[in-house]
């Protein structure tokens, strides 16, 4: 027997939306099955999995809250993706966005209605510049960018640590904690009494504005031919140094827009945890919305649910939270899997002997 | 020949891929000492029967027979052990493995060790009884084209081939290594073994061969033997299926000069270039031909004229104008149109939709796009015209590029340019790989541009096309231009010398 | 200053060095089996982290350390052969997969540990690998106490490296390896299979990474913890880079990298040097970026990684 992959002559629309459907539909079935392994029932933990984010507007509003970082992590990855702009680095560019934004909200002596928005631009620009430098690498080096990206998150780790460690390391109680944001610095809260914040809005806010890039403008436009086609699009007249280091600017941004809301949003300082895996997890939305950008909020509020709704599963059925590690990592690989199905058929043939 | 048992058979292979039918019901058989030569055009399916035969791809239904055993061929492993022995067109060698251990990639080895020594020692053999010789430690990526080529030779005899099969192998040679080859394809019958010899240029095949076949749209016209009664007219007419008629070529008033390039050296690096020195002009009304063998420089000059390659000495005049740093964006607002040779890799992007890939040169500008915002609809409305006005095959506009077939592809690019009436319009071999109608259809284009006061350079490898379109045929060899010929005193004899690096006589 | 140096390079120092360098050996040279034969394994860090804890695991239920390292070993294969069938069967970007494979395998090693051991206030452990003392050859002074008086995982690692530089370049393997890995087309058309070569490196890769993983929690550590690998995996990435997929100077760049490591946490605990210790734990990370810019132009990748291969493919 022999199994052969296929190219499907056109690929139909039908498929582009079920397959992210069947591919959760597969993670959930999978990953039952290490519920009935840890003791617990699988119907009753995905119950409480799911509707304990759900079931009333603090819990959905605190699911909001917990996608807005991812949905422009999400976006970024999307964004730099569709270039082949491989940026596993959301995480760092996450990371530095958070940080200078700290350290223009604890900036005292800087007119007060300043302080919102120079968090937001110099976060972006943080991100943004930082995610230049393997952009530059290359295509001025042809220095493999997945490896320098990846590197380049645990330097900005380090360095933070060194930041947390030192300068900013607070005097009393000897946490390796930033100071706190000053009040005026804090962004505004959207709905009385919760923890929702102007975050959640901007995050909004790029995803169509990403849509908009892509589709509506002379840039989307050269980020895909670029993607998809390097030599096409430079013989055709686009600067393909150009694109990826806009490519990378927007995508870094959009990360260090994360770290901004993070930081200015809802924990008002810098501390080592402040991340816990947005910038990858990102990855694995933007696959999950097929690097669609009005896709990637679907993706990051579906994240959103399993990474809150882990913790009370775990709570009420003692199933282990990281269930939520192991549902993205085989949701990207049914995700993968399933993208395959979408511009192949597998063949499976019968060969002769004889 | 001889009545004795064919060493390989083939009976009814059949192949298709979706609807393309690249083989049908092909029958093929060689004895030893033969030279059996495979003609066509290219995608007459000559190169997908060859592949059936080594095992790249399963045939749909048919035989193969080894020494009149039946034999099954699902691996390049088993064609292997059934004594076939393939030279691609494109070599399967590792560039950074040295001589000896691309021989012995395949090889058991003793002892699960490497056998060197074993295999230094076949090779002297092999080298003495055929008069193939290289240094077993030379690196692969160091040799010469010839000597890559003698190295696939090699490499299937090490593995006891008996059933030589050779791809175009002429494409890549000098007329001097040409002759080489076809020596040590004399001395490989002479021991006994078969070879096929696969080639779409006639005299090569009249001169090697004992005996021909004849493959058009996947099905064989004719065997015969090479005889001299045969004429090549005959052979042209069993190949294209028609008598061949060159298109009418009314006379046109050449003009100024659109293009002119100076003294230009340009790729590899500057203290070794590719292109040396190389001048040339096309005027208003004149088709310009460049005639090489492929990999003299053809590209790169495609390349400098695009703006791509940045040249390291000379000049680039459009229409009177030198172009201070030539770039696309520079030679395109000036007006040069191109038309790219590897239609899928530097022409269009496979994966976008049509619409997408027909706007890609242009979508900076009005009406596609202003202020950097894209105009969706005046796009639409661009490519269903050009779909209408070259009567493109195509299930819409939205369709993936790639989903489109050779000839409908080269139809898009020249739409793409020519939708911009450009002043000079660059074309790499425009009908490599597409049907006969289809080429037709380009050629009419060509002559109509230059009948409207255009000029063109046409960049082919095809010498019968550069003889019926062109009205002088400029020849490359090794980066240089040997000389330019007008049309009408061209001949295969003056042209063929040029190519070989032979600089005319003042005479 | 002397007094500084005196107070670092001791005997101690260099065991010390040895001991970070294993882990390290073990994963880069089975990174560097998967990269010659043309396919990037970035499920490398989770690979790790799994063996470690299915190691640690089957030893601290079995009591016996070299189930241990079998465990580890059946994880790895295990994870090579799931890596295999993304990236060559299915041919999918070996980017994202690799990426996929970490997060499931980090995913599965925190979710199984908890499954197995539950929340303890004091994690569990292990009675760890003990040195073996090379008889006569560990008398020999400074060179005895360094190289001969190590964990046995410690011995095997340094034959690893002679081991696959033979392997690759005198073996018929080793040559199909190099050839798949260089020109996948022209391996195919000599009659060796390229996917078969693959799926035999990514299993032999996973299997090396997985006893790297294991020596961290079974002999440098005597327990699993979530960060036990912290990043091991990605330098071997690195370290491949660094040593120019050549299996000798892969060998010497984690040895430069253990080196200043073991620098890194001398300074920190005899605290003479006012420099944030982060910035030396930045520092290989720092180096490999610099030293990838600079090799770059002349870098001998191998030509066919990331790129998948598809017989029929026209």
């Amino acid at each position: 027997m022999r199994l052969r992959l296929e190219q499907r002559e056109k690929s139909s629309p039908w498929l582009n939306l079920t397959l992210p459907l069947i591919a959760i539909a597969a993670t959930l079935v999978l990953c039952g099955g290490l519920i009935a392994l840890a003791g617990a029932n699988v119907i009753e933990a995905y119950t409480v999995l799911f509707a304990s984010t759900l079931d009333s507007k603090f819990n959905i509003v605190e699911t909001i809250v917990k996608a807005t970082p991812l949905v422009l992590t999400g976006l970024a990855v999307a964004v730099a993706f569709r270039a082949k702009f491989w940026n596993i680095g959301a995480e760092g560019q996450f990371l530095l966005g958070a940080m200078a934004a700290v350290f223009v909200g604890t900036q005292e002596g800087l007119p007060t209605w300043s302080l919102v928005p120079l968090m937001i631009l110099c976060g972006i620009l943080a991100g943004g510049l930082w995610a230049v430098l393997p952009a530059i690498l290359k295509t001025r080096f042809k220095v493999d960018d997945v490896v320098t990206t990846l590197l380049l998150n645990f330097i900005v780790f380090y360095a933070m640590m060194a930041l947390l460690d030192g300068p900013w390391k607070d005097p009393l109680s000897g946490y390796p904690d930033s100071p706190d944001i000053l009040m005026d610095a804090e962004f505004p809260i959207l709905l009385r009494a919760t923890r929702l914040h102007l975050g959640a809005l901007l995050a909004a806010v790029a995803a169509v504005f990403v849509w908009w890039l892509m589709r509506f403008t002379t840039l989307g436009f050269a980020i895909r031919a670029v993607g998809e086609s390097p030599r096409a699009a430079n013989y055709a007249g686009h600067n393909i140094t150009k694109v990826i280091i806009l490519t990378a600017l927007i995508s870094g941004g959009l990360a260090g827009l994360a770290g901004v809301g993070e930081a200015a949003g809802l924990h008002f300082q810098v501390m080592a945890g402040i991340s816990t895996g947005y910038g990858y997890t990102g990855i694995v939305i933007a696959m999950l919305a097929r690097l669609n950008p009005l896709g990637v909020v679907p993706s990051a509020i579906f994240f959103a649910i399993i990474l809150t709704g882990a913790e009370a599963m775990s709570r009420s059925t003692g199933v282990p939270v990281f269930l939520a590690d192991v549902i993205q990592g085989t949701a990207l690989m049914t995700m993968l899997i399933a993208l395959l199905f979408t511009s192949y058929r597998l063949r499976v043939s019968l060969t002769r002997h004889g | 020949m001889n009545e004795t048992t064919p060493i390989l058979a083939l009976r009814g292979i059949c192949k298709s891929f979706g609807a393309v039918h690249a083989n049908r019901d092909v029958d093929l058989t060689l004895h030893k000492g033969d030279i059996l030569g495979l003609l066509g055009e290219n995608g007459a399916g000559k190169t997908t029967l060859m592949n059936i035969l080594f095992g790249t791809y399963a045939a749909d239904a048919g035989r193969i027979e080894v020494d009149g055993t039946p034999v099954t061929i699902d691996d390049s492993a088993a064609a292997i052990d059934c004594g076939i022995g393939m030279v691609h067109q494109h070599f399967h060698l590792v560039p950074s493995h040295n001589v000896i251990e691309n021989l012995m990639v395949g090889q058991k080895g003793k002892y699960g060790l490497l056998d060197r020594a074993g295999a230094e020692a076949r090779l002297a053999k092999i080298a003495e009884e055929y008069d193939l010789k290289l240094a077993p430690n030379a690196l692969v990526g160091g040799l010469t084209v010839g000597e890559q080529q003698r190295l696939e030779i090699i490499k299937a005899l090490f593995r006891g081939a008996r059933i030589l099969i050779l791809d175009e192998p002429t494409a890549v040679l000098t007329p001097q290594e040409t002759e080489g080859l076809f020596k040590a394809m004399r001395a490989l019958t002479e021991r006994g073994l078969g070879v096929i010899f696969i080639s779409h240029k006639l005299f090569e095949v009249r001169e090697i061969t004992n005996r021909m076949m004849i493959m058009r749209q996947g099905a064989v016209t004719a065997t015969l033997d090479n005889t001299p009664e045969l004429t090549d007219r005959q052979l042209g007419e069993l190949m294209c299926g028609h008598e061949l008629t060159p298109p009418e070529k009314p006379a046109v008033e050449v003009g100024r000069v659109l293009l002119r390039l100076s003294n230009i050296t340009a790729g590899g690096t500057p203290e070794r270039p590719v292109l040396k020195d190389v001048s040339l002009e096309v005027r208003a009304g004149e088709i310009l031909g460049l005639a090489g063998v492929s990999g003299n420089g053809q590209s790169q000059l495609a390349e400098v004229i695009s703006g791509v390659l940045p040249p390291h000495g000379g000049q680039i005049e459009i229409d009177g104008e030198v172009l201070d740093r030539p770039s696309v964006k520079a030679v395109k607002a000036r007006g040069i149109g191109r038309v790219p040779e590897d239609r899928m890799g530097t022409g269009l992007v496979t994966t976008l939709p049509l619409s997408d890939s027909m706007v890609l040169p242009r979508i900076d500008q009005p009406p596609f796009s202003r202020y950097g915002l894209v105009n969706r609809a005046a796009i639409r409305d661009f490519v269903k015209e050009q779909v209408e006005r070259f009567q493109i095959k195509t299930a819409g506009v939205d369709v993936r590029t790639g989903t489109l077939s050779g000839g409908n592809l080269q139809k898009v690019l020249l739409a793409r340019e020519l939708a911009w009436d450009p002043l000079v319009l660059l074309v790499a071999q425009p009908t490599r790989g597409i049907d006969v109608g289809a080429g037709e259809f380009v050629h009419r284009q060509f002559l109509d541009l230059r009948a409207r006061g255009r000029g063109l350079l046409v960049i082919s490898e095809d010498l019968e096309e550069l003889f019926t379109l062109s009205d002088r045929i400029a020849v490359i060899f090794e980066g240089r231009i040997m000389g330019i010929v007008p049309a009408a005193e061209a001949t295969a004899q003056n042209v063929g010398l040029l190519m070989a690096g032979f600089q005319e006589d003042a005479a | 200053m002397d007094e500084i140096l005196a107070q670092v390079f001791q005997v101690g120092f260099f065991a010390a060095m040895i001991r970070i360098a294993t882990p390290l050996l073990f994963a880069t040279i089975g990174e560097l089996y998967a990269e010659r034969s043309g396919v990037l394994n970035l499920g490398i860090e989770g690979i790790m982290l799994l063996s470690a804890m299915t190691g640690f695991s089957a030893a601290y239920f079995s009591g016996s350390l070299w189930l241990g390292v079998c465990a580890a070993l059946l994880t790895g294969v295990l994870a090579g052969a799931l890596m295999g069938l993304l990236t060559v069967t299915f041919g999918l970007s070996q980017h994202v997969s690799g990426l996929g494979l970490t997060l499931l395998a980090s995913g599965l090693a925190f979710f199984f540990y908890r499954v197995i051991f539950g929340q303890q206030s004091t994690p569990p452990n292990i009675v760890a690998f003990k040195p073996v003392a090379i008889p006569l050859l560990s008398d020999i002074p400074l060179i005895g106490p360094v190289l001969f008086n190590q964990y046995a995982l410690v011995y095997w690692a340094l034959l690893l490296v002679p081991l696959t530089a033979f392997i690759l370049y005198r073996t018929p393997w080793g040559l199909h390896l190099r050839t798949v890995g260089e020109s996948p087309h022209a391996a195919d058309s000599a009659g060796v299979s390229v996917a078969k070569i693959r799926y035999q490196a990514l299993m032999v890769s996973g299997a090396l990474m997985s006893v790297g993983g294991a020596f961290l929690s079974m002999a440098q550590f005597n327990a699993f913890t979530f960060g036990v690998i912290s990043g091991r995996g990605w330098i071997c990435i690195a370290l491949v880079v660094f040593g120019q997929w050549k299996p000798w100077r892969s060998a010497m760049a984690a040895f430069l990298f253990a080196f200043i490591d073991a620098l890194q946490l001398r300074l920190q605990a005899s605290a003479v040097i006012d420099v944030p210790y982060q910035v030396f734990l930045m520092m290989p990370y720092v180096l490999t970026i610099v030293t990838m810019a600079l090799l770059s132009r002349n870098a001998r990748v191998p030509a066919a990684l990331l790129t998948p291969f598809r017989k029929e493919e026209r």
